[in-house]
């Protein structure tokens, strides 16, 4: 075995992926369909031929450039995407001859082997050309869905991650400019400017407080199936960058601890299905970011874990509320409701998705979710580990229970339709399982991750707590909602932070863009008049565009030159 | 024979260009000016091989020995500025079969061809030669050439376009042969090795700054420095698309070429910065193109005006760096000339097939070029991601060699104004992009894709603008070592 992969060349995992993505822009029918779903096997043969260690280097402006990097922590990272592009390639097979098919396939593709190249890129130069393609070959995944709302939301997403990756740009030349060094390695908060920019850079794409309304905005606008591939990489690549760059940054702590707690408040009253999760998501990677500022062997090692598990189950509630949006076309909870009736294997796919989300045993986060919690108390952040207890309850309410009791349970909404094709079950079954076999077989899964630890997920203290926890969690919800507490799911526009920038924001800037234009106007007048009245032009009759952009008469032209001559001799002499 | 490249690199052509007249059968006089093109760009080729292995040619026409004889003299500055002008000629001959035939009546099509011939002749004369004189001549025959190209074009504003042209490239031109008289008056020499040596023995004589002031002003003038740019928006925005994209890439690129020369070999650096102090012109001037004249870009609503305006505020980037007069700043114009050839190149041509199918580069014309001709505009959104400096494109480069040379001198300003003219270059791609993918496209749904003769020559510039943007190894090497060997130092 080992002797036959020995004589495959060493390619970066970049490279297949973009190469699968012309393949499906060029092909059509069975033919794209053999290569969507071949490319991550043929992708992950030649990952059997990456080590630990394994890297190239390339000199490229004076500057060490380092295309693939294989460490044990990028190598779990990279198996994680090989994994989730199958599982969205599946999932995404019944577009066929969609009109929109060839720029969804190709464009995930490119965003898989962007997301690919990021993880193994081995400098920042490199890590921020992959992080602006992230941006550019994603946005297709929105603007797919073909509607006014997704173009605009595309917009603003390209907008905000473009600018994230200029600050990441910015901050890695600054970077060189001090240190003279431009390994993607460990950063820290070192007290410098380019620090901080790195820092902010990930956190916009990772989803901290107030940075994270592209998220909420963007996701639940894309196609269906373009929601599982942006739920997949993006976010993931900016936690492993953030778990390379500064895992131990204290700050990250509670900056992790804020985002596991408030976006529960706004899935709860959200009604947009696919809205909920996004918040979900927030949530989720929060317990990341939490672990990564632990910072301990361990924490580190859950929140990769927890990045892994997050990727499928959340992928797989995704594909659940794309199965019910595209058989429907609909996915606000007051909308939906009775759909187990049509959709039986969606339904238990939704109910194994939001039993991995809230962690109850057996299932993936179960087993990944409590290695950060135990990695806080034992670093002693005692007051951090009640928010995130309080977090983990909240996940069980909005993502376990709302997503699914709303959708296929509640009232019945009289929709009446028919199972989702079958790449889809197909697509959420792979999942499922991976879900599970995480849950029950946690051994195999545990020796991947970056650090050597023993941890023993399944111990008598810790099934009880859970199981507390989740019993009286349910029961809560179920009282709730017999006696009519629970927030009833209603059309409505939740205020998020962004309503500061989008509203009142752009209302300010037209306020003081009216300003400066008027304060512009005068000055350009007053200029023009001088101009005119000085020099004695004839500007005058010139029509309506500016001095700059008319075409000028000959014999100003030679008059410039004179002048430009005159200024030149009395320069020189 | 490999002895006598630098004259068969003009020689060849200067014949090929009556030949193309009287052969009198469009497709014949095509075939003479492609074979013509090819035969230059074998032999830029071959030059720039030799001088990066050998070292620099000097060529004695006739066996004159200079300073008394004419001598061609080709080191790795010129030899680089010839293969920007022959490949680009290159390029766009294949291109220019199909338009040319589209644009320009039938029985014109031989002189035309003439013409476009006469016209690289000039453009690779002036680069080859080091005889100033010699430069004045070549200079003529590539500006009454492109005179004529230009007038050429189907829009009735191309005549007064052309002759506005022809009346401020003759000032230029005279500027030029005022310096160069006032200095053969004062040395007896027009040998510009010759004249290097013997200029700083009378530097304190007046005559010298003021051969200094027309020289630079008439090469300012050529070049399309800010603000004696205004004969070039007309004539790009009105000449022939062929006539365009070659005169784009090539003609003001030679004129800074001219400006390298006199400046650091004539005069020498120390005598034009330190003694003249051209940086005060040339810098002040050059961020003023960048900033206004890309503003000016954003408003035009006729996309090749638009690019014209970009083209003067690219100029003024490869101006700035040579008025830096450090090895990373001259290296970073050279870079920008040549990467700005293919920026430009590409996108003109990109224009090329618009009028070709659609008749119009107005931008409410592009409405759905997107979908209809998605090659086309394809090949428009790389060329303008790579005129915004987007990384992988030869337009990053040539940025991130500016701002470093600003930021080594401490000029925090003039980085930053690089900058934003960076993105004033966004928003007038974006003007564009946004009506060629985000609109309905207009008309009966007749419009098809540019025919292959077309975009194949697009996409090779296109794919060179990728190309050189990952791998600017040759380039940037060039460039740093004619930065050099301008400057005296190293190498």
């Amino acid at each position: 075995m080992s002797s036959s992969l020995a004589a495959l060349p060493v390619i970066p995992p970049f490279a297949i992926f973009f190469a699968g993505a012309l393949l499906a822009a060029l092909l059509r029918g069975r033919a794209r369909k053999a290569v969507l779903i071949l490319a991550p096997f043929v992708g992950a043969l030649f990952m059997l031929r990456l080590h630990s260690g394994t890297t190239w280097t390339m000199g490229f402006l004076g500057y060490e450039l380092v295309p693939l990097r294989v460490d044990r922590l990028s190598l779990i990272f990279g198996w994680l995407f090989h994994l989730a592009a199958l599982i969205g390639n599946v999932y995404a097979l019944h577009l066929g001859k969609d009109e929109r098919a060839g720029i969804q396939h190709t464009s995930a593709m490119l965003y898989a082997g962007s997301a690919l190249g990021a993880v193994f890129a081995g400098d920042l130069i490199t890590l921020f050309v992959f992080w602006e393609l992230l941006a550019f070959t994603s946005v297709f995944l929105i603007w797919a869905r073909g509607s006014e709302r997704s173009l605009r939301a595309g917009f603003r997403y390209l907008v905000v991650n473009v600018l994230s990756g200029v600050l990441l740009l910015s901050g890695a030349l600054l970077r060189a400019y001090r240190t003279g060094s431009i390994e993607f390695g460990h950063i820290g908060l070192d007290g410098s400017l380019a620090a901080w920019l790195i820092l902010l850079a990930f956190g916009i794409k990772s989803g901290f407080p107030l940075l994270h309304n592209w998220l909420t905005d963007s996701y639940p606008e894309a196609t269906p199936t373009g929601t599982v591939f942006l739920s997949a990489f993006t976010t993931k690549v900016a936690v492993y960058a953030l778990a390379r760059s500064f895992a131990g940054t204290e700050l990250l702590l509670y900056v992790g601890v804020v985002m596991t707690c408030f976006p529960i408040f706004y899935a709860v009253i959200e009604n947009d299905l696919r809205r909920v999760l996004s918040y979900s998501m927030i949530n989720q990677i929060g317990f990341m970011v939490a672990g990564i500022g632990i910072g301990s062997a361990l924490a580190v090692n859950g929140a990769v874990a927890h990045a892994f598990a997050d990727v499928i189950f959340k992928g797989l509630l995704f594909m659940t509320m794309g199965a019910v949006l595209h058989m429907t076309g609909r996915v606000n909870g007051s909308d939906l409701g009775g759909l187990y009736k049509s959709m039986p294997v969606t339904a238990t796919m939704c109910i194994i998705g939001a039993a991995s989300i809230s962690a109850f045993p057996l299932f993936s986060a179960f087993v990944t979710k409590s290695m950060i919690m135990s990695a806080a108390l034992e670093e002693g952040h005692k007051w951090l580990w009640l928010p995130l207890l309080f977090a983990s309850a909240g996940v069980l309410e909005h993502a376990g229970i709302k997503i699914p009791y709303f959708a296929f349970f509640a009232h019945d909404s009289g929709i009446r339709t028919k199972e989702a094709p079958k790449n889809m079950l197909v697509a959420m079954g792979v999942a499922a399982l991976v879900c599970i076999a995480i849950g029950i077989f946690p051994g195999t899964f545990l020796a991947l991750l970056p650090f050597d630890v023993a941890y023993v997920p399944y111990t008598v203290t810790h099934v009880l707590t859970q199981t507390q926890l989740l019993v009286f969690g349910i029961l809560a919800v179920a009282v709730l909602i017999r006696t009519g507490i629970y927030p009833a799911e209603t059309p409505s526009v939740n205020l998020d932070f962004d309503w500061t920038y989008r509203r009142l924001g752009a209302a300010v800037v037209r306020a003081v863009g009216g300003g400066i234009r008027t304060v512009d106007l005068a000055v350009r007048s007053a200029v023009l008049e001088l101009v005119d009245t000085g020099l004695g032009f004839a500007v005058r009759g010139h029509g309506p565009k500016g001095a700059l952009s008319r075409t000028w008469p000959t014999g100003s032209m030679v008059l410039w030159v004179a002048i430009l001559l005159g200024i030149s001799l009395f320069l020189y002499l | 024979m490999s002895q006598h490249l630098p004259v068969l690199q003009v020689v060849v052509p200067l014949l090929a260009a009556p030949l193309a007249a009287l052969v009198r059968r469009p497709r014949l006089s095509w075939l003479v000016a492609f074979l013509a093109a090819l035969w230059a760009f074998g032999v830029a080729v071959a030059l720039l091989h030799h001088v990066l292995s050998v070292g620099p040619i000097s060529y004695h026409i006739g066996d004159w020995a200079p300073p008394w004889g004419i001598e061609y003299r080709v080191d790795q500055v010129n030899a680089f500025v010839l293969l920007i002008v022959s490949g680009i000629a290159a390029v766009v001959l294949p291109y220019a079969r199909a338009s040319v035939e589209w644009e320009i009546e039938n029985e014109r099509i031989p002189l035309f061809y003439t013409a476009l011939i006469l016209c690289m002749t000039g453009l690779l004369g002036i680069s080859v030669t080091g005889d100033v004189f010699n430069v004045f001549v070549f200079l003529e025959i590539s500006s009454l050439s492109a005179y004529a190209l230009i007038a050429m074009g189907q829009d009735r504003r191309a005549l007064t376009a052309a002759y506005q042209y022809l009346i401020m490239g003759s000032v230029g031109a005279t500027f030029i042969v005022i310096g160069i008289g006032l200095m053969y008056v004062m040395t007896g020499t027009l040998n510009m090795a010759d004249l290097a040596q013997r200029l700083p023995a009378m530097e304190a004589n007046r005559t010298i700054p003021v051969a200094f002031a027309f020289l630079t002003v008439g090469i300012s003038l050529k070049l399309a420095l800010f603000p004696l740019h205004l004969w070039l928006p007309n004539a790009y925005a009105y000449a022939p698309s062929t006539v365009t994209s070659f005169i784009a890439s090539t003609a003001t690129k030679v004129a800074v070429y001219m400006l390298l020369r006199f400046v650091f070999t004539v005069f020498g650096a120390a005598f034009s910065f330190d003694v003249m102090n051209i940086d005060r012109i040339l810098t002040p001037l050059a961020l003023a193109a960048i900033v206004f004249m890309s503003l000016s870009a954003i408003y035009q609503p006729n996309v090749k005006r638009l690019l014209a305006y970009s083209s003067v505020a690219q100029i003024g980037y490869m101006v700035l760096g040579i008025s830096l007069a450090s090895v990373f700043g001259v290296a970073a114009g050279i870079l920008h000339l040549f990467n700005h050839a293919l920026i430009k190149g590409a996108l003109f041509m990109a224009m090329g097939c618009v009028m070709y199918r659609v008749g119009s580069v107005r931008i409410e014309a592009m409405a759905g070029l997107g979908r209809t001709m998605p090659f086309t505009m394809a090949a428009f959104v790389i060329g303008g991601l790579s005129l915004i400096g987007v990384p992988l494109t030869v337009g990053f480069i040539s940025k991130l060699y500016l701002v470093r040379a600003a930021l080594e001198q401490g000029m925090w300003p003039v980085a930053v104004l690089v900058l934003v003219g960076s993105l004033l270059a966004v928003i007038y791609v974006w003007k564009v992009v946004e009506v060629a993918y985000f609109r309905q496209p207009i008309g009966d749904g007749s419009i098809r894709e540019a025919p292959l003769s077309l975009l194949l020559p697009t996409w090779v510039l296109v794919l060179a603008n990728i190309w050189f943007g990952v791998d600017a190894k040759l380039t940037a090497g060039v460039a740093i070592r004619a930065a050099q060997t301008l400057l005296g130092v190293g190498s």
